[in-house]
């Protein structure tokens, strides 16, 4: 099972990749955001510009990445950090980060759906936030539903809509090494899916993504026709 | 020759509309939000407006090569609509936003006690998230409803740089040049002002906090007026450094106090033709190769 991430914990990765402009905005942003419910409206947008665009995990480090963070950037780690600081719980707490996403542009969707994780580490949010998730799995932006398909989906989301999830990102190009729960998550229908998915391919003379292959038996796929 | 058009309505445009401006050079534009056309009824059909205005919008702009910045604000006459003042509460979300770079368009339409009140409270919000002011004037009764404009402005305690009354012509425009507010004018193919009427303003009033823009949207307009106009200036003797100030400098420097003019410090930015927004492509039959 992969280790949850707690805020604290991304808050000192954070912390290595903040200037000290942005490590002064963003404590400032949590200490009004644990005052007041209603500031987070205002300062959850700011947080690309603050805190900075980039990649959380630093490119050039010797330590080899931790997998948890892939694809995080550091607006989504700031933005989970907000979240986290609402002094709020359970229903008012998955109300205001539904409002969060419903009034988001495409970066405040994906750091609302990649901080749904962090944010449920001991159990405070539940399952009040799939909705959300659903919603991420609904557009066709890469970048929203790989952030759909992290912890928080592959914690709550049926096992029909994970195994559909995750055939969405196959069409899409997206890499399965970007998501999380496959190691758990992958069953005997998914492998099944996959295989009629790679068949499909074979069929047309078309490649087969390694990945996909990795999921998959190789014998399934030989080409053959339907009886 | 750069331009700059500091109050267009690309929504209502055509990626035809795009192209041409950009081989007229258009590099960067701001979008107010305004009336579409049709009465709204609802707060939530605004909240998907201002979503393509932070999104789809300047995705499709990108394309080809213009940067797109917009305005963010309930307009003067859906204040008048009860269905639609909880706009109001919403704004602050959206002003927060990266692209958006001020209030607007405010101002009056038919000078309710509604749209003075709607007015004064999105006027203080732009002090409150350090916005400037894009304000319009009234199409009917002008001069009334620009003096009331500029009252409620000055009541507002808004700094006077911070504020562009838009839609001015000769007759409205003496109220406004000793304000400190910037002053707009929208150059149109039949109302409001034509390129040689802008001309000869520009010859008496200099090119000073003046701003020039095609506010060309659903009706019949032109989003090539910001380039006739400096062709216009030209002509008549203006040099290329007056036609930069007017149709460059000033909107960068009008929209620049907000802090989140985003221009990279270069006008021709790549366009990647393969890219998609939400999955979106403005390619038609061919999804992009990944």
């Amino acid at each position: 099972m992969t280790r949850k991430t707690s805020p604290d914990e991304l808050h000192v990765l954070l912390g290595t990749r903040l200037t000290g402009e942005g490590e002064q905005w963003l404590t400032a942003a949590l200490d009004r955001t644990r005052q007041d419910r209603a500031a987070i409206g205002a300062l959850f947008p700011a947080a690309g510009r603050r805190c900075g665009r980039g990649p959380l995990l630093d490119v050039e480090s010797s330590r080899p990445p931790d997998p948890r963070f892939r694809g995080w950037t550091v607006d989504d780690a700031a933005r989970t950090l907000m979240m986290a600081a609402l002094p709020l719980h359970g229903t008012d707490l998955g109300d205001e980060v539904a409002a969060l996403y419903r009034y988001g542009d495409a970066a405040e969707k994906r750091g609302v759906l990649r901080g749904l994780g962090p944010l449920d580490t001991d159990g405070k949010l539940g399952d009040h936030a799939l909705p959300l998730v659903h919603d991420g799995l609904r557009t066709n932006d890469t970048r929203l539903i790989t952030a759909a398909l992290a912890s928080y989906g592959a914690r709550y989301l049926q096992p029909a809509a994970y195994r559909q999830g995750v055939l969405k990102c196959v069409f899409l190009g997206i890499p399965l090494a970007d998501i999380a729960g496959l190691d758990e998550r992958a069953d005997a229908e998914l492998a099944r899916m996959l295989t009629d998915y790679a068949r499909e391919r074979r069929a047309a003379g078309r490649d087969v993504p390694a990945d996909v292959l990795g999921l998959v038996d190789p014998t399934d796929i030989t080409l053959s026709r339907e009886a | 020759m750069r331009l700059f058009d500091p109050h267009i309505h690309m929504t209502s445009r055509t990626t035809d509309d795009y192209a041409a401006m950009h081989q007229a050079g258009v590099r960067a534009l701001v979008e107010p939000s305004f009336w579409v056309g049709q009465p709204r009824t609802s707060v939530e059909t605004f909240v998907d407006y201002f979503d393509g205005l932070v999104g789809w919008e300047p995705f499709r702009a990108a394309q080809y090569g213009i940067r797109h910045h917009c305005t963010i604000g309930l307009n003067p006459k859906e204040a008048n609509d009860p269905r639609c003042r909880e706009v109001l509460d919403i704004l602050p979300r959206y002003l927060a936003k990266d692209g958006v770079v001020a209030v607007g368009e405010l101002g009056y339409d038919a000078m309710t006690a509604e749209e003075d009140e709607v007015f004064a409270a999105q006027l203080a919000l732009a002090v409150e998230h350090e916005l400037p002011a894009l304000v319009h004037t009234p199409h009917r009764d002008k001069i009334a409803g620009t003096r009331r404009t500029l009252d409620v402005v000055r009541e507002s305690g808004i700094a006077a740089e911070h504020v562009v009354v838009d839609h001015l012509n000769e007759v409205t425009v003496d109220l406004v040049a000793d304000t400190g507010c910037w002053m707009g004018f929208s150059i149109y193919p039949d109302t409001k002002m034509d390129e040689e009427r802008m001309v000869t303003l520009l010859q008496e009033y200099g090119t000073e906090r003046m701003l020039v823009n095609s506010a060309a949207d659903w009706g019949k307009s032109d989003p090539l007026k910001t380039a006739k106009t400096a062709q216009a200036m030209l002509k008549a003797g203006f040099t290329d450094d007056d036609v930069d100030t007017v149709l460059w400098h000033n909107p960068v420097a009008f929209y620049a106090q907000s802090g989140k003019l985003d221009l990279d410090g270069d006008t021709d930015i790549p366009v990647d033709r393969s890219a998609t927004f939400a999955g979106n492509s403005i390619l038609r039959g061919a999804r992009p190769e990944s």
